[in-house]
This record gives C-alpha cells, sequence and structure tokens, in this order.
C-alpha cells in the first residue's frame, strides 16, 4: 500500500481489487484446500498430523521477527523476543516430534 | 533491485512456504509419504523465517539468535524425550505457545504499528488491522488459556472432572459478548480506553478468562474433542494475524490449519456420538457419567485364567485385537506385540481393530502401537474391520471398555446409543482383559460381559498378557 505511484489516481488504478480481498480470496480458497488435503490424512496419522499442524502454525514466528526487528529496545520488540522464544518451541518441538513418531511407522516385514 | 521487486519477491516465497506447507499436510495421506511431507514442512519453514530475516527493517539479529537457540533447544529434547502416551499433553502445550505467541505479535504490532506498514499518514492503525489484531489476539488468547487447562487436566496436574460453576453459561455468553462489543468499538475508533486500558488490552485479558471458563467444565473422556478444537483455533488466530502482517504464508497455514483442527473435532465428536456444541458448552461429559450407576449389578460373569485365554486363542484361525487406553496406561503394548508374535508363528491371523476414541487424541493409538514395532498394515480403523468380528475367532479386547459396548446399537436409553462401536460381540469367542468390573468412562454398564461368548481376564493389562505369552 506504501507503493501507491501517482499513477494510483487513475480511473484504472481506483477500480483494482483491494488488497484485503485479495487476502481474503486467498484466505477462503486455502480453507477448501485445507478441507480436501485434511479429509485425505489417513486416520493413522491423525496424531502426527496435529503434532505437524503445531509445527507450521508457528510460521507466526515472522510477526514476532518483524517485532523484534528494530535497533532499538521496545515493550514491542520484547514481545516479539518472547514470542520468537515461544514459536521457535513449537516449530523445533513440532517437526522433531512428528519426525520421530513417523519413523516408527513400519510395514509387515 | 527495486523496492517493489523486493517486496514481490518476499512475496512469492511467501506463496512457496504456503504451498510446501500444503504438501506437507498431503504427505501425511500415508505412512510411506508421510516423512517426506515432514521434510517439505520444514523446507517451507526455513524460507519463510529467511524470507523475513532478509527483510531490510530487520537491523537487529543479536537478540533473535538467543531466542531461537532457546527455544528451539527446548523444543527439541522435550520432543526426543516425551513419552508417547503423554503426546495429548504436548500438543495441548504446543497449542498454548502458538496462542501466546499471537497474542505477543497482535499486541507488538499494536504497540508499534509503523514497524508493520499498518498505519495511515497520521500514524493511526487501519480499522481493517485493527479488527484483524483485536480478533486474532483474542482467539490467540483463547486458545492460550484454553489449552493450559487442557494440558493440565490431560497431564494430571487438574482433576479431569468438570468443574461447573453456578451460571457458567450466563457468564460465558456475557463475556462473548463483551469482546465482540470492544471488538467493534476498537475498530471504529482508535484510543478508546477504559479505566486507563486500552481497548486492545481488555480484549486480550476478557479472551484470557473465556477460554480459561470455556474449558473448566468439560469432562476427561472429551478431551480429544477440546484438544482438536483448541488446534483449530490456533490456525484461526494465525490466520488473523496473517492478515494484520499480510503476510500469505501466515494466512495459508491458519487457514489450513484451522480446517484441519475443524475437520479432527468433527471427526471425534461423532466418534463419541456428541454434538460439537453439547462439547463446547461443557460439563454434558460429565452428568452422563454419573446416569447408569444406579443398581448393583449382580449377574454372573464367566470368568478365566491366562491358560485358558492361551488355549483359546493358540487354536483359533484369527484374532482381532482390540486396544483402548487402559491398555497404554498398563504400558503392555510391547507384551502385546510379543504375543501377537507367538500367535503369528503358531499361523493365527492377527490384525488390530481401533476405535477413532481408544486413544487419548485422534490417532494416538495408532502411534502407540507403531511405537511397539506394531506394523501400521496389520491396524485397521472401525469401519474397515466392523464386519470382519462375525468371521474372526476370537476378540481380544484389553484396555477398551465403552467402544464394545454392543448397547450403544440397541438401547435407546443408554447415555452412549448412537455412539458407533466394534462389533466385537459377533466374534466366536470374546476374551476381555480388565481390571474389576467397574464401568468406562462414560459410566455404563457393558453388556458385553453377561454374554454367552465372552470370558472375562480379570488382572491388570500387562500382567494377562506377560502371562498369556508364557502359557503358549
Amino acid at each position: 500500500m506504501d507503493m501507491t505511484s501517482p499513477v494510483a489516481e487513475t480511473a484504472l488504478q481506483a477500480a483494482s481489487v483491494s488488497p484485503f480481498l485479495s487476502q481474503l480470496s486467498l484466505f477462503v480458497l486455502a480453507i477448501f484446500v485445507g478441507y480436501y488435503v485434511v479429509w485425505s490424512v489417513t486416520p493413522a496419522l491423525h496424531t502426527p498430523l496435529m503434532a505437524v499442524t503445531n509445527a507450521i502454525s508457528s510460521v507466526i514466528i515472522v510477526g514476532a521477527l518483524v517485532a523484534a526487528g528494530p535497533a532499538d529496545m521496545s515493550i514491542a520488540k520484547i514481545l516479539g523476543i518472547i514470542a520468537i522464544g515461544l514459536a521457535a518451541v513449537n516449530i523445533f518441538g513440532g517437526f522433531a516430534v512428528t519426525q520421530r513418531m513417523l519413523a516408527m511407522y513400519k510395514k509387515k516385514k | 533491485m527495486t523496492v517493489q521487486n523486493i517486496t514481490d519477491l518476499t512475496a512469492l516465497a511467501y506463496l512457496v512456504a504456503g504451498v510446501l506447507f500444503i504438501m506437507a499436510l498431503r504427505g501425511l495421506s500415508s505412512p510411506e509419504t508421510s516423512l517426506k511431507g515432514n521434510m517439505y514442512g520444514m523446507i517451507g519453514m526455513v524460507i519463510a523465517v529467511v524470507t523475513t530475516l532478509a527483510n531490510p527493517e530487520i537491523v537487529s539479529y543479536e537478540w533473535i539468535a538467543i531466542a531461537v537457540v532457546i527455544g528451539g533447544a527446548i523444543g527439541i529434547l522435550t520432543a526426543l524425550r516425551i513419552p508417547m502416551t503423554s503426546m495429548p499433553q504436548l500438543v495441548a502445550a504446543f497449542h498454548s505457545l502458538v496462542g501466546m505467541a499471537a497474542v505477543l505479535v497482535a499486541a507488538a504490532a499494536f504497540l508499534e504499528p509503523g514497524g508493520f506498514g499498518i498505519t495511515d499518514a497520521m500514524g493511526k492503525i487501519f480499522a481493517a488491522s485493527r479488527v484483524e489484531m483485536s480478533l486474532g489476539a483474542a482467539i490467540g488468547a483463547i486458545t492460550f488459556s484454553g489449552s493450559v487447562i487442557a494440558f493440565a487436566k490431560l497431564n494430571g496436574n487438574m482433576s479431569g472432572a468438570p468443574i461447573m460453576l453456578p451460571g457458567r453459561h450466563l457468564i460465558n455468553a456475557a463475556l462473548g459478548v463483551a469482546i465482540i462489543g470492544m471488538i467493534f468499538a476498537f475498530a471504529l475508533n482508535d484510543g478508546l480506553a477504559i479505566a486507563g486500558f486500552d481497548l486492545m488490552w481488555w480484549i486480550i485479558g476478557l479472551s484470557f478468562i473465556i477460554g480459561f471458563l470455556i474449558i473448566i467444565p468439560i469432562g476427561g473422556a472429551d478431551m480429544p474433542v477440546v484438544v482438536s478444537m483448541l488446534n483449530s483455533y490456533s490456525g484461526w488466530a494465525a490466520a488473523g494475524i496473517g492478515f494484520t502482517l499480510q503476510n500469505n504464508a501466515l494466512i495459508v497455514t491458519g487457514a489450513l490449519v484451522g480446517s484441519s483442527g475443524a475437520i479432527l473435532s468433527y471427526i471425534m465428536c461423532k466418534a463419541m456420538n456428541r454434538s460439537f456444541i453439547s462439547v463446547i458448552l461443557g460439563g454434558f461429559g460429565g452428568e452422563d457419567a454419573v446416569a447408569g450407576n444406579g443398581e448393583v449389578e449382580t449377574r454372573p460373569v464367566k470368568q478365566g485364567s491366562a491358560e485358558d485365554a492361551a488355549f483359546i486363542m493358540k487354536n483359533a484361525g484369527s484374532v482381532i485385537i482390540v486396544p483402548g487406553y487402559g491398555m497404554a496406561v498398563a504400558q503392555a503394548q510391547h507384551a502385546l506385540r510379543e504375543m501377537v508374535d507367538v500367535l503369528k508363528e503358531e499361523g493365527v491371523k492377527v490384525s488390530y481393530a481401533i476405535h477413532p476414541v481408544a486413544g487419548r487424541m485422534p490417532g494416538h493409538m495408532n502411534v502407540l502401537l507403531a511405537e511397539a514395532n506394531v506394523p501400521y498394515d496389520e491396524v485397521f480403523e472401525l469401519e474397515d474391520i466392523n464386519n470382519e468380528f462375525s468371521q474372526t475367532d476370537v476378540a481380544f479386547v484389553i484396555g477398551a471398555n465403552d467402544v464394545t459396548n454392543p448397547a450403544a446399537k440397541t438401547d435407546k436409553t443408554s447415555p452412549i446409543y448412537g455412539m458407533p462401536v466394534l462389533d466385537v460381540e459377533k466374534a466366536g469367542t470374546v476374551l476381555f482383559v480388565k481390571r474389576g468390573m467397574a464401568s468406562g468412562y462414560a459410566g455404563v454398564q457393558n453388556e458385553l460381559f453377561f454374554r454367552d461368548n465372552t470370558m472375562m481376564l480379570f488382572s491388570d493389562a500387562k500382567k494377562m498378557v506377560d502371562n498369556i505369552v508364557k502359557a503358549l
């Protein structure tokens, strides 16, 4: 949005979709993708599914990184650093425990 | 490169991360592809983090590195040490961390909106961003406090029994309305405060309280639903923050995780024949547990010894094992697999039947059996194996109870009526390992015990299986 150039005042630009709506479209489509992908997960792997969704939802760390990024110390930066720590527990722990579980599933010899 | 190029490149990288996360979940469609899927997930995470770190606005890395190292070490050590029986607690604890991280990020964005690029020319936060951040923070806070309670109940720090506050529905409804009202007010007018605290803090505070209040009345038996539901919430919280940050990777991930948790909650509710609403409103699990405990049971049951069980199974053509959480509590899964190995050497065909709520969370029993080296292609889900009981010589029930109760199919007055159950009574002989005659989680007497073809094996699950192995 902060990239808006003077051209943005023309009629063509004014009619373009707002960033919120394109994000909303992505969100709604991703819900549908999630719906079909998750139904195709075998019930035997539902526990690893929960562990791995835990790990990937910790991609919220990207927000924490932005908060912790500035050079000057501030409350927001401290909150960001704590959030990075929490999300890191989840990312490393979530992927590691998923890996550990999945490695146990063996086929009949 | 121009600023525009960098922005586009960044967005593209986040999109790639989102696609990799979809492929991570897709990999779980079979155990063969699952490890590859997990790898995709890790690559996606690395791409998302590296892309963010390359953002020119991030200039200070020391504290970031410290937090990642400490958090990462705690995460990995926990993941490697946790016993598989404690997986539900671990997942609940992880949910609470995602929830708290969402709250912290939202709070940081509220305090320093400039750094997140969500302010207008006047330095005020966009109204849309205020809605997104307050929603994300509220769901995150509910996820956090709810998961902490779920963890305490699952881990035994807190009794699994429902805690009923008088007028709790009214309190929850009032809190819910207050939170929604505040989000509206916060969206319409930046800078509103009550008692000197900005509305944002009130929204977060009340959400912590309501998360706590929603989960305390839910009984231990409903925990699989609760854990799945909190999984879903953590996703919606992440998505809310994703909208605030205009980050596509976070939006896609939030949507995936949100729908994943919702589907798992639905599957768990169906497996317990409970409506989602009644679980969320809470407490009904506890009321059910009291029902049916009225009369003292006097009917005779047939009892057997480990030797009897060994004899019956050795001479059977096929055996289906029905494990429940009681087996895991007794740590009998390894002994059980030994027993099955011996039976297979004797030429007996053995398979396992898993009810969706056999463990404490979706798919929990499958993990416990996998840990005991049971091959996954011998383990079947309820709908895949239920027809086979009638052609099976022996059903060996160990640590399960309610999920085998035929009353769920016939007795309309039973609290578990309508719940899908394993048709073990159709097998030639039912061997039922159990400590005593106590009823199961739902508090209902199991009709199966009094059937002619049922033999009760009263003992601790592990001791009984060990003795059967010896007798074989």
